[in-house]
């Protein structure tokens, strides 16, 4: 019983309350770096280490912050764990830190990290925290992994650095490129909102949805 | 004089080739949530011309004048969403003794502003090109007129995606990110005029 409340709050995390479908949060880091997957990877691992640690310390401190104040601490808070991620990459892998630019200090600003602090860690218990903001990261981060597998195959046909393509098929240099991160990200969400439409209307009546 | 050019140049930069939205896809949460109607799309793009032409001035001087001084540049990003949230708190204040219809046009969104991304953003990208004080003074205006044009253009463009007919799972965010790709297309173009 007790095993089950977290997996369904893990489950719950990870595909219905999926940060880009339902509530399209975040997604300026994940049309930003979804141009190749090794960048990918690393701002997920990035964004999955914020979410869970800095929900777990609000958790922990939540009978202590004021209400008017809150939102400051929160960001106090998640900025002092994004400063930890950006020092330990510029230390230990300088290239992908470069190459993340200012997206790895934008993690502050990501709404999904505020919205888990907001929603679910400032009522709930320390471990539940953590394994919520880990869901939802998670869910995102599979999200945006598959963006930039379509985005980095087409546009340079390489999958990690590997040559998957052969040289001899034209690139498609707009996958790489501003406008294919929209196209992609549009497409993907279509197909997700299809698929969970047509699941949701099977089973329950949904309210607020339009037809 | 050849400072001037700089200066035109880096802002006409940022108003088009490097639109903050569509090239740097930053602020997308509020461009897809505020671009329902032209005139909060107007009211969003006024604020945030505002605020980040206001916060880049002031962080440049946090960072150039305090930060690089004292060797403590890792606390920027600390320093920077302080002095944001601070600065956008004054401002509200200050409006509202000020002018009391300009509150009334952009006071609701001066407080979304502290987590939009894209004030932190032109932040960092002001000192990572290491500009000097007059250029980010035209980069964080240029930014902002970017974005709030951006902003406006898509507004104009969903007003009449509303009244027409589509297939099920695209209304919404996911056309909204598709039109998006198209204006983004369009921008890139400009990089011929540079």
């Amino acid at each position: 019983m007790k095993k089950n409340k977290y997996w369904e709050t893990f489950r719950f995390g990870l595909i219905d309350e999926n940060p880009i479908f339902k509530m399209i949060l975040g997604i300026c880091s994940a049309l930003a770096v979804t141009n190749s997957v090794i960048n990918t990877l690393t701002m997920t691992l990035a964004v999955i280490f914020v979410t869970a640690t800095s929900s777990a310390l609000i958790s922990l401190i939540r009978d202590w912050i004021p209400k008017k104040v809150r939102m400051v601490v929160y960001v106090t808070i998640i900025a002092t764990f994004v400063m930890v991620v950006d020092l330990l990459l510029k230390a230990m892998f300088p290239d992908i830190s470069k190459a993340l630019g200012p997206y790895v200090g934008l993690i502050i600003t990501n709404c999904i990290i505020m919205g888990r602090a907001e929603a679910f860690a400032s009522n709930n218990k320390v471990i539940l925290s953590i394994i919520d903001g880990a869901g939802v990261a998670i869910g995102y981060g599979i999200i945006l992994i598959f963006i930039s597998v379509i985005r980095e195959l087409l546009g340079f046909g390489t999958l990690l650095g590997y040559l998957i393509i052969p040289v001899q098929v034209p690139r498609m240099m707009i996958m790489i490129m501003a406008p294919g991160a929209f196209f992609t990200l549009g497409i993907v969400v279509w197909i997700a909102r299809y698929w969970m439409y047509h699941r949701v209307s099977v089973n329950v009546d949904e309210v607020g949805r339009e037809k | 004089m050849s400072d001037f050019s700089d200066f035109l140049k880096i802002t006409f930069a940022a108003v088009f080739t490097g639109n903050i939205a569509l090239t740097y896809f930053l602020g997308m949460c509020p461009f897809i949530a505020m671009s329902k109607s032209p005139a909060t799309a107007f009211g969003m793009g006024a604020a945030v011309v505002f605020v980040m032409t206001v916060t880049c001035c002031i962080n440049w001087i946090i960072y150039w004048q305090i930060l690089v001084p004292t060797g403590t540049e890792h606390l920027q990003l600390l320093c920077f969403i302080a002095s944001i949230a601070v600065i956008v708190q004054i401002l509200e204040l200050f409006i509202d003794r000020v002018s009391p219809v300009l509150y009334a046009a952009m006071g609701i969104f001066l407080p979304l502003i502290t987590v939009n991304c894209a004030i932190l953003g032109a932040s960092l990208f002001m000192v990572l090109r290491k500009y000097s004080f007059l250029n980010t003074l035209g980069y964080g205006f240029g930014s902002g007129m970017g974005w709030a044009i951006a902003l406006l253009a898509m507004s104009g463009v969903r007003s009449r995606i509303n009244t027409s007919k589509l297939p099920p799972g695209l209304e919404g965010p996911a056309i909204t990110m598709i039109t998006a790709g198209i204006m983004a297309m369009a921008f890139t173009g400009l990089a011929g005029v540079m």
